[in-house]
C-alpha cells in the first residue's frame, strides 16, 4: 500500500475569496482610473486660472463666474431643468403604472410581450428614435400648426419611460403580494391598499426611477438636437455648440456643475433609501 | 372526563354556524396541469369555536382558508358567513381577518399603526382607534412596544402584533395560517396556550390551519382532518384520537399500531377479530357499518402493556428494540405474523426481560382495540 497520509499544507489555508486572487487590486484600480480619470482632468482644469485646458497655472473660480454671467448658458440650463422636470414627472407616472400592470395583475396573455415592448426603446439606436420622432412631430406640426417646447418635453417623456420603469419594476418584484393581501384582509379597498401599502413601499423604487429619468433627460443630445426648436437649446446642446469654437475652461466649469448635480442626486437618493429601509 | 353533562353536546350542536361551506371545489391550472386542491368540501364551523384544519402539506387546508378569506375564488360551491352568501365577495368586504404564516406586518408602520390599520380603513374616528389599539396591545402584552418599528421585534413579538392587528377590528372569524410554525418549541408551547385563552376572552371563531397534530389536539374544540383536498373526519380532539373512523386519521394523529384481520363474529358493538398470526382479539366496532370480512384493527401503544406473570396475554411477540422515552419505554415487538407492534410501557420495567429476542405477552386495555371503518 502506498503512503496514504494527508499531505501537510505548506501555507495557512485561505478563504476562497475573489479579493484574494492575484491581480485583483491592480485590475480594480485600473478600472477606477479608466472610469474617473477623464472626469478628474475636466474638474481640475475647470479651476485653472489659465485659458488653456492642458497647462495648469493657478487656482481660480473665474470660469464659474463667467459661466454664471453667460446668458446663453443660463437660458440653456433653465430649458434643461424645465424639460427634465416635466419629463421626469410624466415618465415616472407612466412607468409606475406600467410596472403595476405587469406585476400586480393576474397573469395575462402577452405579459412578456408587454414587458419587451416597454423595454425595446433601450435597444433601438437613439439616432433612429430621434429621426422618427422628428418625422412624426413634423407631421403633427404641419397638421395642427401648434409649435412650442411641448414637443421636446413629450419626446423626453417618451424616451425616459423605460429608464424609470426598470427600478420600479425591480422593486415591485421584490415586494411580496402578501402585504397587499394583508391590507385587503384588513378592509382596505384596492385604492386604499395602493395608497397606504403599495405606494409607500414602492417609493424607493419610484425615486430611483425618477432620478434615472431626470439624469437621462438632462444629458440627452441626439433626440434633443433633432426635436428642439429655436430658443429651446438645452445645456448639452449649448456645450456641443460652444465646443465647435474649441474647449474652454468655461465649458469645463459648466460640465463640472452637471457632474455635481448628478452626484448630489445619487447621494440624496442613497440617504432617502437608507432612511426608508431602517 | 365522562362527568360532562349529556346535554352539552346537544347545546354545541344547536350553536349557530358561523361559516358554512357547501360542495366547495377549487382547481388550479388548466388541461393536463390541472390540480384539484379542494374536492367537494362540506363543512360547518360553529359560532365561538376553535376549529382546526389538520393535514399534511398539500392536503388543501390552506386553500380552504384562503377561500374563506377571499384571496381565492372557488371553482364551484358556496361559502356562507352567518347565513349570508359571501362566495364572490372581495376580501375587504368580509368581516374576516387573517394571521399570516409569515405575519405580513407592514414594515413602514409602527406597531400601533399596524394594529390600528384595519380600524382606520373602516373609517373609525382616531380616538376610538387609539383606545382600541391600546386595548389590543395590552391583550398581547406589547403596550411598551407601540412606537417600535416591526423589524425591531423578536419573532414571538411580531407574532403577537399580527394577532393584535387581526383581532383589533373584532372580526366574526379569525383565520390563522400556521402562525406558530416559525417559532421555536418553547415559544410555540406558550403561544398555543395564549391563543386558546385569547379565543376564550374574545369569543371570536378561530379557524386554525396546522400540520402539527399535537398542536391541533392541544388547542381545538373541533378538528377537521384533511387529505388530498377532502375532509376525512370532523370531531373533537378526543373523537379524532379515540374514535378515528378512517385509517389515515388513525395513522396521522398520534402513534398507532394497525393490523390486518378478519371479523369473525360481532356481538353488540364488540367484534371478534382474527389476526394474521391466528390469534383473536376483542375490538370495538365503528358506529357505522358492521360488515364482516377483512378489516383493519387499530391499537394505540399506550393502550398496551406487558403482561405480568401468570396474566393471560392477548398478543405475543419477540422483543426487537427498546426506546427510552423519559416517562415511558417504547417496546418494539415483532408478532408471529411479521407485523410490528409498539407497546408504550409506562412505569417500572422491573421483572420484565428486556433482552433482545425475549418472548413477551401483551395485554390490551379494555376498549383499546378498534376496528377501522
Amino acid at each position: 500500500m502506498a503512503e496514504t497520509s494527508v499531505p501537510t499544507p505548506r501555507r495557512a489555508p485561505r478563504a476562497r475569496d475573489l479579493k484574494a486572487m492575484p491581480g485583483f487590486k491592480t485590475i480594480g484600480w485600473a478600472c477606477i482610473f479608466a472610469l474617473y480619470m477623464p472626469l478628474a482632468v475636466l474638474i481640475i482644469f475647470s479651476f485653472n486660472d489659465n485659458r488653456s485646458v492642458v497647462k495648469w497655472t493657478e487656482f481660480s473660480l473665474r470660469w464659474y463666474e463667467a459661466a454664471l454671467e453667460n446668458d446663453g448658458i443660463r437660458n440653456a440650463a433653465w430649458v434643461s431643468v424645465k424639460v427634465a422636470a416635466v419629463a421626469t414627472i410624466f415618465s415616472t407616472i407612466a412607468a409606475t403604472m406600467a410596472a403595476l400592470a405587469t406585476t400586480r395583475t393576474a397573469a395575462f396573455r402577452g405579459q412578456g410581450l408587454a414587458y419587451g415592448i416597454i423595454n425595446q426603446p433601450l435597444m433601438i439606436p437613439e439616432i433612429v428614435t430621434a429621426i422618427s420622432t422628428l418625422s412624426l412631430f413634423s407631421l403633427v406640426k404641419q397638421a395642427t400648426g401648434v409649435t412650442g417646447i411641448g414637443y421636446l418635453m413629450a419626446a423626453h417623456t417618451a424616451f425616459c419611460i423605460p429608464f424609470a420603469f426598470m427600478p420600479i419594476r425591480a422593486r415591485l418584484e421584490d415586494m411580496t403580494l402578501t402585504l397587499e393581501q394583508a391590507g385587503a384582509d384588513l378592509y382596505a379597498t384596492p385604492w386604499q391598499s395602493f395608497r397606504y401599502i403599495t405606494l409607500p413601499l414602492l417609493m424607493p423604487g419610484i425615486l430611483a426611477g425618477a432620478m434615472l429619468a431626470f439624469v437621462v433627460s438632462l444629458d440627452d443630445v441626439i433626440i434633443t438636437l433633432m426635436v428642439a426648436g429655436p430658443g429651446e437649446t438645452t445645456l448639452p446642446i449649448f456645450i456641443l455648440g460652444a465646443l465647435r469654437r474649441g474647449i474652454t475652461p468655461e465649458i469645463n466649469a459648466v460640465s463640472t456643475v452637471l457632474v455635481a448635480v448628478s452626484v448630489i442626486l445619487v447621494i440624496a437618493l442613497f440617504l432617502v433609501q437608507g432612511r426608508m429601509k431602517k | 372526563m365522562s362527568s360532562r353533562p349529556a346535554h352539552a353536546d346537544h347545546q354545541a350542536q344547536d350553536r349557530r354556524n358561523t361559516i358554512s361551506a357547501r360542495s366547495l371545489v377549487k382547481t388550479f391550472g388548466h388541461g393536463e396541469t390541472r390540480v384539484t386542491a379542494l374536492d367537494n368540501i362540506d363543512v360547518d364551523i360553529r359560532e365561538n369555536e376553535f376549529f382546526t384544519l389538520l393535514g399534511p402539506s398539500g392536503c388543501g387546508k390552506t386553500t380552504l382558508l384562503r377561500l374563506i378569506a377571499g384571496f381565492e375564488l372557488p371553482t364551484g360551491g358556496t361559502i356562507e358567513l352567518e347565513g349570508k352568501d359571501i362566495t364572490a365577495l372581495p376580501p375587504h368586504l368580509r368581516p374576516v381577518n387573517t394571521v399570516f404564516q409569515n405575519y405580513a406586518l407592514f414594515p413602514h408602520m409602527t406597531v400601533a399603526e399596524n394594529v390600528g390599520f384595519g380600524l382606520k380603513m373602516l373609517g373609525k374616528p382616531s380616538g376610538d382607534i387609539d383606545a382600541r389599539v391600546k386595548k389590543m396591545l395590552s391583550l398581547v402584552q406589547l403596550e411598551a412596544m407601540a412606537n417600535r418599528r416591526t423589524d425591531q421585534l423578536s419573532g414571538g413579538q411580531q407574532q403577537r402584533v399580527a394577532l393584535a392587528r387581526a383581532l383589533a377590528p373584532a372580526p366574526k372569524v379569525l383565520l390563522l395560517d400556521e402562525p406558530l410554525a416559525a417559532l421555536d418549541l418553547k415559544l410555540r408551547k406558550n403561544m398555543q396556550l395564549e391563543l386558546k385563552s385569547l379565543q376564550h376572552e374574545t369569543g371570536i371563531t378561530f379557524v386554525f390551519v396546522t400540520h402539527d397534530q399535537e398542536e391541533a389536539l392541544t388547542m381545538s374544540d373541533r378538528i377537521a382532518v384533511m387529505r388530498d383536498g377532502a375532509i376525512l373526519q370532523i370531531g373533537s380532539p378526543k373523537d379524532i384520537y379515540d374514535r378515528p373512523t378512517h385509517r389515515f386519521v388513525a395513522d396521522f394523529i398520534g402513534d398507532i399500531n394497525i393490523f390486518e384481520g378478519t371479523v369473525e363474529s360481532t356481538e353488540g358493538n364488540q367484534a371478534k377479530v382474527r389476526l394474521r398470526d391466528g390469534e383473536t382479539v376483542l375490538a370495538r366496532m365503528p358506529e357505522a357499518g358492521t360488515s364482516a370480512g377483512s378489516c383493519a384493527l387499530a391499537v394505540r401503544p399506550e393502550s398496551l402493556r406487558i403482561a405480568g406473570p401468570g396474566e393471560a396475554a392477548a398478543l405475543e411477540g419477540t422483543l426487537e428494540n427498546v426506546v427510552y422515552m423519559g416517562a415511558a419505554h417504547n417496546l418494539h415487538l415483532r408478532l408471529g405474523s411479521g407485523e410490528e407492534l409498539v407497546v408504550r410501557h409506562g412505569g417500572s420495567t422491573e421483572g420484565i426481560d428486556l433482552s433482545p429476542g425475549a418472548q413477551l405477552g401483551v395485554v390490551i386495555a379494555p376498549g383499546g382495540a378498534r376496528v377501522l371503518a
